[in-house]
């Protein structure tokens, strides 16, 4: 059992993510968690003002549901079937997030220099997050998917166009880390 | 109701281990923009080498979705601008605030529900490319 509670290793959580990709293809569907954002928009009403969201939403519930899945999965994960965190960084990580101010790396999924309610409720954290949710829902789409629908699926699949989204995230990801973090931190 | 249960269980599987493997974690992004460990190139290398192997077997055998159709993939639309313009916005925000949309929702199941506010905002950028959509490069 005490498998089970530790984190699991790369080699195993890679094919089971294969296996999602390879179920949701096989029931018809396919993996694309961002596709979520665009049906939330229309349930929201969106479809009335822009033409992007004039969809039946009801046709896409089935991804809605893999999402409440998804979010069930976490609590199980949490709650039952983790020891507590500690996440076992690099020590160059460790030190480098040190130097920007994150302490205790590790200690917990999100750091709460960022995501406590305190730094939530600061300028400097809502500005944060709110840009950088914003880039992400506005780039997944622009690029047409994200994680799951081009680096996992679309690369998967051989695709050209999934390899250049993917070469996109590393630009503008390492952009981030290397340049733009030591200003912001 | 029933037709839906087992994309519930897909996607629980998926937010299991997505959780269980650390990659919801914002410290597992930061490490792995900063070239510092092998962790996550490792879960995204074996899920793509993985699917490139069940791909092609189910080409080979011939295999059938469950809606009687062979299994295919829905393929991406050619060109280059929206995927490299695109790409690299959704990494900018990817490695800012630590999560892509998937972990995005997973991170609520694990009771970090300061999670919301990126995800109103990832909401909010969609909504704005729809509306922008027809003065984009693409």
């Amino acid at each position: 059992m005490d498998i089970i509670f530790q984190p699991w290793p790369w080699y195993v959580s890679g094919p089971i993510i294969a296996i999602v990709m390879f179920l949701l293809l096989y029931f018809g569907k396919t993996f694309g968690m961002s596709s979520n954002l665009k049906t939330l928009c229309a349930i929201g009403g969106a479809g009335k003002r822009v033409a992007f969201f004039d969809f039946n939403w009801k046709s896409q519930r089935w991804n809605l549901v893999v999402v409440l899945g998804a979010i069930f999965g976490g609590f199980i994960a949490h709650q039952f079937l983790s020891n507590p965190i500690n996440i076992d960084l690099n020590e160059d990580t460790i030190a480098d997030l040190s130097t920007l101010g994150f302490n205790n790396a590790g200690q917990s999924l999100l750091p709460p220099e960022l995501f406590s309610w305190d730094a939530v409720f600061s300028w400097k954290g809502i500005l944060i997050l709110t840009i950088g949710g914003f880039l992400v829902g506005f780039g997944t789409r622009y690029a047409g998917g994200c994680t799951s629908g081009h680096a996992i699926t679309g690369l998967s699949s051989l695709q050209l166009p999934s390899l250049i989204a993917v070469i996109g995230f590393f630009i503008g990801g390492l952009i981030m880390i290397h340049l733009i973090y030591p200003i912001l931190f | 109701m029933k037709k839906f249960v087992k994309f519930f269980i897909v996607g629980m599987f998926f937010g299991i281990v997505l959780t269980k493997s650390e990659a919801v974690s914002w410290y597992r992004i930061f490490e792995m923009f900063k070239f510092q460990s092998f962790h996550m190139y490792g879960i995204i290398g074996t899920a793509v080498i993985t699917g490139v192997l069940l791909l092609s077997l189910a080409k080979m055998m011939k295999v059938k979705a469950t809606n009687g159709s062979l299994l295919r993939v829905p393929l991406k639309e050619l060109g280059y601008k929206r995927y490299i313009i695109g790409g690299t916005l959704f990494g900018l925000g990817w490695a800012l605030c630590g999560a892509c949309p998937g972990p995005m929702y997973i991170l609520i199941g694990t009771g970090a529900f300061s999670i919301v506010v990126v995800l109103t905002a990832a909401i909010f950028g969609t909504y704005l490319y729809g509306v922008l959509k027809d003065k984009l490069p693409h």
